[in-house]
Parts: structure tokens; C-alpha cells; sequence
């Protein structure tokens, strides 16, 4: 049984590692002329979709692997699901890459599921045992069709960067340009955070807290990244450790707050790093990587990915969520906060649609949608889970 | 209303843009645009046509879709709100919301509670935005399905060049229509699945209409789900019951008007085990600690068949056994009785043996029902123990030396016991708690030794019955084949028309035009006939 789990965790490595690839020669081949519109594809084209294929392929078979080692379809915890929604975008941009045709996709569509794995390898990930509410089919037929939705969206996501990165004027520095690099500041913040966990994860960093918690019960909280803050009245309990500059109160969860904290440090690092090495604005490095494709294909693209996905976020999110949540918690809708935020998701996709029907919100009004829409679908994944703990929490 | 004849013959409804027929422009906008606006096809449109009383004009500011996007906005704004803080629905049941937000969150928790956030979700103004996201729903769809069918219909195959020329997808050419060109176009478009039409030289292709009713059979869906949600206000229609049943019990099922009793014949906790459950687990489990794998509750449902008469002890009949596990509820009629929470080993009852101190002899053992007390036990041989008082949840004497109880649940049992032995007939008073004994009165010479304790689980049930489920499902589906409908398919048309030595070809979809733009290329690839340009590239 844990051989399987082993050729698993083998299998999404391999995946990693040719999605890696296929970013390198995604970007060989947009580095060719061409590929306005309706020319074919190149060599470099050819073979970066290949690859893509093949780590989808493999990390697929990570998923099927698992879901043999531990008898449930591996999407129950934080680490299982935020790999399955890397896959799905992997999975969503192969889809559209064959309707459309454009290796630039491929560009930023990869690396933005790289650092999604990445980003989920840093969740506990051994394979977890079922709580009874979890003990359901609605749990893989829930969840892999939200997450499948998910990533459709944030194809529309990246062809929306992708129009911003080419259509706002660099020249200048507007509240354009400025917003545009809170976007990549935040990719990088993320980039920041598997780094430094990473870090102090091999080091073995550990420093226990004793501290009072919400119900002013005396409890222990074990940091794994040096303390900047610290819990409710905490005591450090390991020596030799770093002790916090402030402590926070009861209701604030210090650990996690810290970790956000090294996150933006780091990202902050990273950003002024390459702010200072190529004396340009982060999107600004990026825009002649995008000069050759056209804008109105990539408000198409960016549209169309909402239309793909809009009915499949619908269902599996809200549609399938309530038939479970009326089979495991008694009421198909009971204001869970996971729950609100993807009907928020829902509600927001509708607008945007609803949007596209009226002149001025094509282009690049349309772009800053979509960019929105994907914060909103990361925040619910991600923040929801780990900062506004409801029913759905994960461990 | 006077209806608008156009050049074509053709008679249009008052308010009408663009003929439905032929596609000339019926108004003056409309002939000076560069492009027409097809959006319903130039139809005449109520919102557009009528601005005089109160109810044109409610009706044109629901019917507009920035309104429509507004509400959705507001309500999706509104709902963030919400989950800033816990609703009161998921606050501590002990703790009273006045006090729970401000203790919790401070000032910002005070606030909160105060606009009424701590429950916004049934807020008078919350669902004020949801009955206008409904009313906007009905009223744009209505205004836009009826005149937008018409016109879809009456559409001819030979468009007015003027219509043509507006389109979005066009080009002309000074050239004639060959006959072995226009073959090669039919063949093509009929493997694409267009449906084609042909009139005086003029060839209409046309598919995929029905997809333009999409948004309408999903806004119906919409309208019949928050109908039937509106519907759970009915009387009857909803129950919504927590039942808290030890083992060994039975109970009433509340909410089903008595017809029904449930029996809870043992609840069981399992958790996941390392050695037992699959090794994967390990590791999880280690670092965990715990994790549950199984909460059930063994049931019996019967029926009371007495419920009609007045006045008679229930008679039950066993209708069903059933381990009501989470996410396997028992049903039952229109019931669901789901497994919802539970407490392990609430205090069942307490052994004791009469002990005489100075020797240890046990006269004999008491068995104190913490649910059922008797007032003496009498033990034989002149020995018997009365219950003289009897505290389940002793908090402390009061002033007076009254010993009393916070609850009648039997958390810290207490008991004033008067021992009648052959030494002391009238009795000898001792106060037992748990792990303390006071001797009140004086020094005794017996003693109630405690032996052991029993325990049991307490189950609690939710009692759900939801007869509006029909409808949400059935108003869900409709939704799901509406989006569906709209989303996966684009309506496309493409006219080829010569007129007057030029060969016009235009086309048109409601979205993707890329997708129409590439299909058209390769219909008319290797024919004379001009491929159109997309007019409104940047
Ligand atoms: C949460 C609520 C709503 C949902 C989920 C929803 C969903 C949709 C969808 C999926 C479409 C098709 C869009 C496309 O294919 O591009 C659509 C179209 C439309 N919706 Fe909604 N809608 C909602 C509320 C509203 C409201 C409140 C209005 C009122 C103004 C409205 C008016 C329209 C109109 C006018 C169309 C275009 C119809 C056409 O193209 O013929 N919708 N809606």
C-alpha cells in the first residue's frame, strides 16, 4: 500500500518537473515570430504542449495512485486540494489550447500552476484519514467538479494578465502600472512564502508558544517560522529560539499571521531584487514577451474561459455542494462562509458576464475582471480555509 | 399603437429599429450607425419604446441590465459582509450575542453586532435585494424574449444590402455568384450543421438558434429556485428539529405531529486506530492525535398508531431499524433524521455499598437511577437508605446551608442520604458528593461507600423535513440547461447575397467571433466569394 503512495508522490514530482519544461519551451517558442491570431504553431510549440501533456498525464497518474493508497479520492485536505486545482489549470489550458492555438498561454498558465503545486507541497501532506462528514462520494464528484471549474476561470485569469501585461503603456507610471505590480508583488509573495518555508523547513525551525487562546484557555502553538509576532500572551518554551517583537490578541491567529508576514517580507525582497536588477517595473520586463499576440484574441480567450467554466463552477460548486451539504449537514445552504464566497464567486461571474453584454466592457476593463474573479476564487481556496475557519476548515 | 411598416412590406411592432424581415433601419440612430446594434436584433422592446406611467417606468429600471449588475453586485458585496465575523447561528448556543461579539472582538465586534451583521442573512434589507434581483429577472427577461423570438422568426433570407453592410463580419466584391462556388459553400456549411436558406439568389445559413434562449431558461430556473426558497416560510412545508436522545431512550420525533417515536439503542464513537486501520493513515494519525471515523446511532423509528385517538397511551408498531450515520440519514415519509452531535458518558447511574466504617463490612449495595430515584432502598435486616435530598448538578450551599442544584441534568450528582441501620433506627444523615462525603449532623458509624459509576451517550438527531427540495431541484436543472444552452454554443449566421454586380457576405454571432471568423474562412476558402473582415478588430 505506502509503495503506491510512494510511486504517487514520484508521479507528482515528475509532473512538477515536466510542467517546468514546458514553461522553458512555451517560452522558446513564443520567442519566434508570428502566432498572430490563426497561424499554426512552431516546433518549440509543439513540443511545449507536448510536454505539458505529459506531466498532466503523470500527475494524473499521482491522482489515481493516491486515491488507490488511501482508498478516497485524494482532495480532502488543503495540500490535496490546492494540487488538484494546480492540475485542473494545467487540465483547463491544454483544453483551451486547442481551441486557440496560443503557445503564450502556456507561458504564463504553467508557471502559475507550478507555483500552485509548489505552494501545496507546503501543507502536511501525508495521506489523511476520512471524518465522517467527509465520508461521502459527493466529496470527489464536490470537489473535482468546483476545482475543474476553478481552473477554467483562471484560464480567463491569464489571458486577462496577458492583456494587461501587453495593452497598458509602460512609459508612464499610472494607476494602472501601479495596480499591475500589486499582481506581480503578489505572485512573488507566494513565490516568497515556498521559499522561505522551504528554508526553515530543512532547517527544522520549530518554537513552541504556551499562551492563552480565544476561550482563555491555556494552550500550546508551535511556530515553524521565527516568531515577528507571537501568540495571546505567549511564552516561548523552546530555547534559544527568536522571541516575537509583539504579541497578538486572542482572536488573531498568530502563526498563521506570521507566516503571512515572512511571506510579504520575502516577496518584498524579491521584488525590489528585480526591481533594482533590470531598472523596470516587473510587468514592464514581461511586455515584449507578449508583443506578438493579439488583444482581441485574448479578450476572447479570457471570455470564452468564463463561459467554459461559469456552468462548471455552477454545478460543482454551489449545485453539487448543496445536494451534499442537504446529505451531510442536514441543509443544503446554511451561510457557511465557504459556502457565501463561492456564491460570491457565482455572483461575480454572472456580473461579469452580464458585463460583456454592454459596450466598454470588452478589452481591458474586461481584463481587470478577470483578475479580480481569480482573486476571488484564491482567496475562497486559500484565505477562506485558512483564516475564516467554518465548517469546510481543513486540519 | 401604430405598428411601422417597412419598404420591404413587412409590418413591425411599434418601436421597432431595425425591420425584422428585411433588416432595413427603421429609425433615424439607427440609419446613421456605423455598425447596427444587434444585440436583440433591432426588436421592438418595451423598456425602449414606452416611458409614461409609473409602471413603464418601474418596468424600464428593472429591465435594464446595469440595474440587474447593480443588485448582483450589492448582494454579492452584502454577502462578504457577512463572513467577516461568525454569523449568530455559528456563536457558542451558551453565550448570548449581546455580550459574545464585544467579548470576542472588541469594539469591532460591538459594531458589528450593533448594524445587525451578526445576522445579516435574514436581514429586511438582504432579502429586499434578493426579492429585486428576482423582480429584475422576470421583468428583463420578459421584455427581451417575446419581441426577440418575433424577430428571429420573421427574418428573411435576402437581408437589405443596408442590413448587411452593418454587420460587424463583412465584405463586398464586384463579381458574380458562380453557381459551382455557391455548391461548394452549401456542402461546407452543411458539414458545419448550418441550416440553409435560399431565396432569389440569396443564400442565409444560419445555426444553433435555440442557444439564444439560454439566458431566459436559465433566469427561469433562477426564478423558480428563489420561489421555492421563498416557499420554506410556509407552514408545513419546513422542519428543522434538534432532538438530544440518550441511549436506551424513546422519543417523540418533534415536528412530525406525534405520529412518530424514535428509539436510540446505542450511540457509538469510533476513531481511526493505527495497527487496525490502513497504515497510510500513520503518519496523519500521529500527527493529529485523533480523528473520527464514525459517529452512529442505532435507531428504531415506530409509529404510533394511537395518534388519533384522543387521549390513549401511544401503541407503538417498529416501522424501520436504521444506523443513522453521518451522511446516511434515515428517511423516512418526507423525514430525514440526520446525526448531528453528541456527548459521550453522561451519568447514568451511581453504585454504593452501605459500609460500616470501623469494620469495612458491606451491608449491601444501593443503585442510585440518577434519572429515576426511589425515595428508600431498603436493604433487609433492618438496614435502608433514604433519600432524603438529591442534587444532580450541586453548585454549593446557600447561605442558609441549602444545598442546591444549577441544572437537572446529572453532571455532579449530589445526595443527602439518612442511613437506618439496627445500631441507629432513626438514622444516621451523611452528604455524598463525588470524592467527598460530609457528615452534617455529626459523626456516623456507616457510610456510603462509592463503588462505581454507569454512563451512557447522548445522541442528538436532527429532525429535518424540507418539502421545497422538489422545486429547488427542479428550478436548479432548469438553470443548468439554460447556462449550458447559452454558454456552449454560439449562434451564428452568414448571408451571401449578390446584388446589382457586387457579392455581399456578412455574418453574425452573439459571441466568439473568432470562431464565426474562422469558420466563414474556411466555408469560403478556394471560392470567388469575399471573405468578411472583422470591422471592429483593435
Ligand atoms: C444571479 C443572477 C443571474 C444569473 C446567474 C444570470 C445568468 C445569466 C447568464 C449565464 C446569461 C448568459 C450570458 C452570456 O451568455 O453571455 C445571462 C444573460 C442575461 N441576463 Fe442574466 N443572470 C442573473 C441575473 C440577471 C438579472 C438580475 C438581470 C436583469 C437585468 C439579467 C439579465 C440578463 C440579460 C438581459 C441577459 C442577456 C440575454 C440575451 O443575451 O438575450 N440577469 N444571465
Amino acid at each position: 500500500m505506502s509503495d503506491l503512495a510512494g510511486v504517487s508522490s514520484t508521479l507528482l514530482y515528475a509532473a512538477f518537473i515536466f510542467y517546468l519544461v514546458g514553461t522553458f519551451l512555451f517560452g522558446g517558442s513564443i520567442r519566434q515570430k508570428g502566432l498572430r491570431d490563426d497561424e499554426r504553431l512552431n516546433r518549440w510549440g509543439i513540443f511545449a504542449i507536448t510536454a505539458t501533456i505529459i506531466g498532466f498525464i503523470a500527475q494524473l497518474g499521482y491522482f489515481f495512485t493516491r486515491w488507490a493508497a488511501a482508498g478516497h479520492a485524494p482532495v480532502s485536505n488543503l495540500f490535496e486540494f490546492i494540487t488538484f486545482f494546480g492540475m485542473m489549470v494545467v487540465g483547463a489550458f491544454i483544453l483551451i489550447f486547442f481551441i486557440y492555438k496560443t503557445a503564450i498561454l502556456g507561458l504564463f498558465a504553467l508557471p502559475i500552476a507550478v507555483i500552485i503545486i509548489a505552494y501545496a507541497s507546503m501543507f502536511p501532506r501525508e495521506i489523511s484519514p476520512l471524518i465522517p462528514a467527509l465520508q461521502s462520494d459527493w466529496l470527489h464528484i464536490h470537489v473535482t467538479t468546483a476545482a475543474a471549474g476553478q481552473g477554467i476561470l483562471a484560464i480567463s485569469f491569464i489571458a486577462g494578465i496577458i492583456y494587461l501585461v501587453k495593452n497598458i503603456d509602460q512609459s508612464v507610471s499610472t494607476k494602472k502600472t501601479k495596480w499591475l505590480e500589486v499582481i506581480m508583488f503578489t505572485i512573488l509573495s507566494v513565490v516568497g512564502f515556498i521559499i522561505v518555508t522551504t528554508s526553515f523547513g530543512l532547517a527544522n525551525y520549530s518554537a513552541s508558544f504556551e499562551y492563552v487562546n480565544k476561550e482563555e484557555a491555556s494552550a500550546v502553538q508551535e511556530f515553524t517560522l521565527p516568531a515577528l509576532v507571537g501568540p495571546n500572551e505567549g511564552v516561548l518554551v523552546t530555547e534559544g529560539k527568536m522571541e516575537p517583537f509583539v504579541d497578538m490578541p486572542a482572536f488573531i491567529n498568530a502563526n498563521k499571521l506570521n507566516t503571512v508576514l515572512w511571506s510579504l517580507a520575502t516577496g518584498t525582497l524579491l521584488y525590489l531584487l528585480i526591481r533594482l536588477l533590470f531598472k523596470k517595473r516587473v510587468a514592464a520586463l514581461m511586455q515584449p514577451l507578449v508583443r506578438n499576440v493579439s488583444s482581441d484574441l485574448l479578450d476572447e480567450i479570457s471570455y470564452r474561459s468564463v463561459l467554459i467554466g461559469f456552468p462548471v463552477f455552477t454545478l460543482g460548486a454551489l449545485i453539487f455542494a448543496m445536494i451534499w451539504a442537504q446529505i451531510a449537514w442536514t441543509r443544503f445552504w446554511g451561510w457557511d462562509p465557504k459556502e457565501v464566497w463561492a456564491l460570491i464567486t457565482f455572483l461575480f461571474y454572472a456580473a461579469f458576464l452580464h458585463l460583456r453584454l454592454s459596450k466598454g466592457w470588452h478589452g481591458e476593463r474586461s481584463a481587470w475582471l478577470s483578475v479580480v474573479g481569480f482573486g476571488i476564487i484564491m482567496f475562497n481556496t486559500v484565505a477562506v480555509n485558512l483564516v475564516i475557519a467554518g465548517l469546510h476548515s481543513y486540519a | 399603437m401604430g405598428k411601422v411598416k417597412c419598404e420591404c412590406g413587412h409590418v413591425n411592432p411599434h418601436g421597432t429599429i431595425l425591420c425584422e424581415s428585411c433588416g432595413r433601419a427603421l429609425t433615424e440612430e439607427a440609419k446613421k450607425e456605423n455598425l447596427v446594434d444587434m444585440r436583440y436584433e433591432g426588436s421592438a422592446r418595451r423598456s425602449q419604446t414606452y416611458n409614461k406611467t409609473i409602471i413603464d417606468k418601474v418596468w424600464n429600471f428593472f429591465s435594464s441590465v446595469k440595474v440587474g449588475i447593480w443588485v448582483i453586485v450589492l448582494i454579492l458585496v452584502a454577502a462578504s459582509f457577512g463572513t467577516i465575523l461568525p454569523q449568530e447561528f455559528y456563536i457558542p448556543g451558551n453565550i448570548p450575542p449581546e455580550t459574545y461579539y464585544e467579548d470576542v472582538y472588541g469594539t469591532f465586534g460591538k459594531i458589528y453586532y450593533m448594524i445587525g451583521f451578526h445576522d445579516l442573512y435574514n436581514s429586511v434589507w438582504f432579502i429586499a435585494l434578493i426579492a429585486a434581483l428576482g423582480v429584475s429577472l422576470v421583468i428583463a427577461s420578459l421584455d427581451r424574449v417575446v419581441p426577440l423570438y418575433r424577430a428571429l422568426k420573421t427574418q428573411r433570407v435576402d437581408r437589405h444590402e443596408s442590413f448587411m453592410k452593418k454587420q460587424r463580419l463583412f465584405a463586398e466584391q464586384q463579381a458574380v455568384l458562380q453557381e459551382s462556388d455557391l455548391q461548394k459553400v452549401r456542402e461546407e456549411l452543411k458539414k458545419k450543421r448550418y441550416k440553409i436558406r435560399e431565396v432569389n439568389g440569396a443564400l442565409f445559413a444560419e445555426k444553433n438558434r435555440f442557444t439564444r434562449w439560454g439566458p431566459y431558461v436559465n433566469h427561469a430556473g433562477l426564478i423558480i429556485f428563489l420561489f421555492g426558497a421563498m416557499l420554506r416560510s410556509v407552514q408545513g412545508m419546513y422542519v428543522d428539529e434538534l432532538l438530544w436522545i440518550r441511549e436506551g431512550e424513546t422519543l417523540q420525533i418533534p415536528g412530525a405531529g406525534g405520529d412518530y417515536y424514535i428509539k436510540n439503542d446505542g450511540f457509538t464513537l469510533e476513531n481511526y486506530e493505527e495497527g487496525e486501520d490502513p497504515e497510510v493513515f500513520n503518519e496523519a494519525i500521529d500527527r493529529v492525535g485523533t480523528v473520527a471515523k464514525n459517529y452512529q446511532t442505532d435507531a428504531v423509528l415506530y409509529r404510533n398508531s394511537n395518534n388519533d385517538l384522543p387521549g390513549a397511551e401511544p401503541e407503538l408498531k417498529k416501522v424501520l431499524e436504521d444506523d443513522i450515520q453521518v451522511n446516511q440519514p434515515m428517511k423516512f415519509n418526507s423525514f430525514a433524521v440526520y446525526q448531528t452531535s453528541f456527548r459521550e458518558d453522561e451519568m447514568k447511574a451511581m453504585h454504593f455499598a452501605l459500609t460500616n466504617k470501623t469494620t469495612g463490612e458491606e451491608v449491601g449495595d444501593v443503585v442510585i437511577d440518577l434519572f429515576d430515584q426511589q425515595k428508600s432502598y431498603d436493604l433487609g435486616n433492618g438496614y435502608k437508605v433514604e433519600l432524603k435530598g438529591y442534587y444532580p448538578d450541586f453548585d454549593g450551599f446557600t447561605k442558609e446551608g441549602e444545598p442546591i442544584s444549577k441544572s437537572p441534568l446529572p453532571n455532579k450528582p449530589a445526595f443527602l442520604f439518612n442511613m437506618i441501620s439496627p445500631e441507629k433506627p432513626e438514622g444516621e444523615v451523611s452528604f455524598v458528593e463525588i470524592q467527598n462525603t460530609m457528615e452534617p449532623l455529626g459523626e456516623t458509624i456507616y457510610k456510603m461507600k462509592f463503588k462505581n459509576l454507569e454512563t451512557r451517550d447522548v445522541s442528538a438527531l436532527t429532525i429535518r423535513k424540507d418539502l421545497t427540495l422538489p422545486i429547488l431541484v427542479i428550478g436548479g436543472i432548469i438553470f443548468m440547461i439554460g447556462v449550458i444552452q447559452g454558454s456552449y454554443w454560439n449562434h451564428r449566421r452568414i448571408w451571401i447575397r449578390e446584388k446589382g454586380g457586387y457579392i455581399y457576405t456578412a455574418g453574425h454571432t452573439n459571441k466568439n467571433w473568432h470562431g464565426l471568423k474562422r469558420e466563414i474562412d474556411s466555408v469560403l476558402d478556394g471560392t470567388a466569394i469575399p471573405e468578411p473582415k472583422d470591422r471592429q478588430k483593435d
